[in-house]
């Protein structure tokens, strides 16, 4: 598990650029499961036929990750560039980055600038050792993209890395396909979307394909239990959280609750999660074509966006369970 | 030129008929079949051999405007804005109102009248209106009804040798491309898409695509150029005369890798010059075809204009035809080799 996890978050992989992370988990899953395919955005989807195909269950974890992208190469070599996604311009000061997963650069912020909170990404560059804009255009050109450049580290029972989110859920879902003893109840679809950092884009394609009658995202959450936290109630190593609501959506209470019994029946530690920053691909599911029954279980994470996530171990392990039940379950009281 | 009239004619959103008729009228000879959808999307049909592939092209058809909100006792017409303008230049500038073009003036309290703090803010909505030499509300009721929309009386012109100057080329030129590709003979089958709303939404996109099922769609935008002197030029969005811009990213967009990486190498064989829109915010109708039922290849070129959104942006004459000249260069190798797979994401 720690293995893969570090095989998936030390993959390049920033919105729009999924590709390398889309063949390290088909590798993974292909001979699992009983069809894969790729669609026209990039989405990886991986079905897993039912005891009974009447209805059609989606499960979907982002593959891509917060980057930045290369705008204007200046004379000298250095490199201007925009975010791609939520990425704080603070974080990067100093950071270490990887253009096309092979380049790497350090960023400063111009010399200049007296007032650090006027720091924008405009104010900022990339260096990668170049010399002129000729050297640096052989192996960066403008609409290439950059992620983090950093490695997974466990410290104590916690992972720290770039890329956690969402690549913690991409595990979930691999494990979950791994560790099934039996056919899950209905047709279920393990996907892998894209473009979820730039405005869930990938969930919207792929929820229009597959049109399920269940769509549940994995995804990280935030927490409230650092010093001086902005107030939310998910703490770190308390268990997965059923998602309540987030800026995208509001959650169906019949998959809630019955995220909730099963918890409880299997005596499975888990927190609900009321997100007041954010949306998820749970929203594009639930509005697609004529609609669905949408909910999430999201992983507990801290410094979220930052290129040091950190998850615990426990709530990892604790959401593959949860989602093991949730799709062998009868789901009762949904239909 | 085509765009002469395209540019001259009035198309605020959700009001796009004139243009529309303008294009219907232009294109009826060159293409199979014309439709214009629920939403006044006009939607043309250019058949190739089935055996090639179906491109989708789109323009958008309105342009930015205000709209007539109210008629005061005096005769003077308040109104809000319809897409993103920039209130500070709206001041003094001549406009047209309604289908029967009422000509009109922006018209706010002189700067002898004005206080000293009066004059260090720029003028707002409730302090502008149209006034259209009227007396009394009466008298102005007769012509205006509250929802016509005005735009901008700005006549096309050449400047200099290269450069024309006139409103809505945002994206009037788009829909100028448009028609001349159509007015061209093809193997592959082309729709080309004239949309509406584009400027308060993306509105018109949202639906066009649905029914259509292309094999990979093309926006033709105007957009920002930004050569302007306060700009560096690593924050430029565009330069005049480069050529036009493939976009790497907007706020609604990534485009398709595999369609950007065809659009490169066909202007390097065709020694077309090319630049990149090195702005990755705001968004084009592009954001809307691309997410249409389970996805769509999508790219968008973008010809690059002088104070867009203005009453009057410049464009390059030598932009607009390298435009024409990739995007039918694009579509002839479409017709040779089509896309690969490869970089597909």
């Amino acid at each position: 598990m720690k293995e893969l996890i570090k095989r998936l978050v030390e993959t390049f992989g920033p919105s729009g650029d999924e590709l390398a992370v889309r063949e390290l988990i088909r590798g993974e899953i292909k001979d699992q499961v009983d069809h894969i395919e790729v669609d026209t955005m990039g989405n990886l989807i991986a079905l897993k036929k039912g005891q009974d195909d009447s209805k059609k269950v989606m499960l979907a974890a982002h593959m891509d990750e917060i980057g930045l992208i290369a705008t204007h190469i200046e004379e000298d070599g250095f490199i201007r560039f925009s975010n791609v996604g939520g990425v704080s311009p603070y974080n990067l000061l100093g950071e270490r980055v990887l253009f096309n997963g092979e380049t790497i650069g350090v960023i400063d912020k111009e010399g200049k600038l007296d007032d650090i909170s006027k720091l924008k990404h405009d104010k900022m560059y990339v260096d990668i050792g170049a010399t002129s804009q000729e050297e640096a255009e052989k192996r960066v050109k403008i609409g290439d993209t950059a992620t983090y450049y950093r490695q997974l580290d466990l410290l104590e029972n916690r992972l720290v890395a770039k890329g956690l989110d969402d690549r913690a859920g991409c595990a979930v879902l691999i494990e979950t396909i791994k560790q099934l003893t039996e056919q899950p109840t209905f047709d279920t679809y393990f996907v892998f979307t894209v473009q979820e950092e730039v405005g869930t884009r990938g969930a919207i394609t792929s929820s229009y394909g597959i049109n399920p009658d269940v769509g549940i995202a994995v995804d990280l959450t935030l927490t409230g239990d650092t010093p001086e936290a902005k107030r939310m109630a998910v703490s770190l190593g308390e268990g997965p959280t059923i998602k309540v609501k987030d800026r995208s959506v509001l959650v169906n209470p019949q998959l809630k609750n019955l995220m909730i019994d099963l918890a409880e029946e299997n005596e499975i530690p888990y927190q609900l999660e009321v997100l007041d920053r954010g949306g998820t691909d749970t929203g594009r599911m639930q509005l697609s074509r004529e609609g669905a029954i949408a909910g999430a279980i999201s992983i507990p994470g801290r410094y979220v966006h930052s290129p040091a996530e950190m998850i615990d171990l426990t709530d990892l392990e604790n959401s593959i369970k949860l989602l093991s039940k949730i799709v062998q379950s009868d789901y009762q009281g949904l239909f | 030129m085509f765009l002469k009239q395209l540019s001259e004619a009035v198309g605020v959103s959700g009001r796009e008929a004139e243009v529309r008729d303008l294009i219907r009228a232009e294109i009826k000879d060159d293409v199979d079949q014309i439709e214009t959808d629920a939403l006044g999307n006009l939607i043309a049909f250019k058949e190739g051999k089935p055996e090639y592939p179906t491109i989708l092209l789109a323009a958008h058809m309105d342009e930015i405007g205000l709209m007539i909100t109210d008629i005061t006792d005096d005769g003077l017409l308040k109104f809000k804005p319809i897409g993103g303008i920039d209130k500070r230049i709206l001041v003094s500038k001549q406009v047209v109102v309604g289908p029967d073009k009422i000509p009109g003036l922006i018209g706010a309290k002189a700067i002898h009248l004005q206080e000293p703090d009066e004059r260090k803010n720029p003028l707002d909505y409730g302090e502008l209106y149209i006034d259209i030499g009227t007396k009394e509300k009466e008298e102005s009721e007769k012509l205006i009804e509250l929802g016509m929309m005005a735009t901008f009386a700005t006549e096309f012109k050449h400047l200099g040798t290269d450069t024309v100057k006139g409103k809505a080329f945002d994206d009037r030129v788009g829909c100028a491309a448009l028609v001349e590709l159509l007015q061209q003979e093809h193997q592959l089958s082309i729709i080309a898409a004239f949309t509406v709303q584009e400027e308060i939404g993306l509105r018109g996109a949202s639906v066009v695509a649905y029914d259509l099922d292309p094999d990979l769609a093309l926006v033709v935008e105007g957009t920002s150029a930004s050569d302007v002197p306060d700009s560096k030029e690593a924050g430029y969005s565009t330069q005049l005369g480069a050529g036009p811009a493939l976009t790497v990213q907007d706020g609604s967009l990534i485009p398709s890798q595999p369609v950007v990486n065809k659009l490169i190498e066909v202007a390097k064989q065709n020694e077309i010059p090319y630049q990149f829109r090195k702005l990755t915010t705001a968004g084009t109708d592009a954001g809307a075809i691309h997410l249409t039922k389970e996805g769509i290849r999508t790219a968008v070129m973008s010809l690059p204009c002088r104070y867009i959104h203005s009453p009057a942006s410049l464009i390059n004459l030598n932009d607009y035809q390298a435009t024409v000249k990739l995007l039918t260069k694009f579509c002839e190798e479409m017709e040779e080799g089509g896309l690969t797979d490869e970089g597909i994401n």
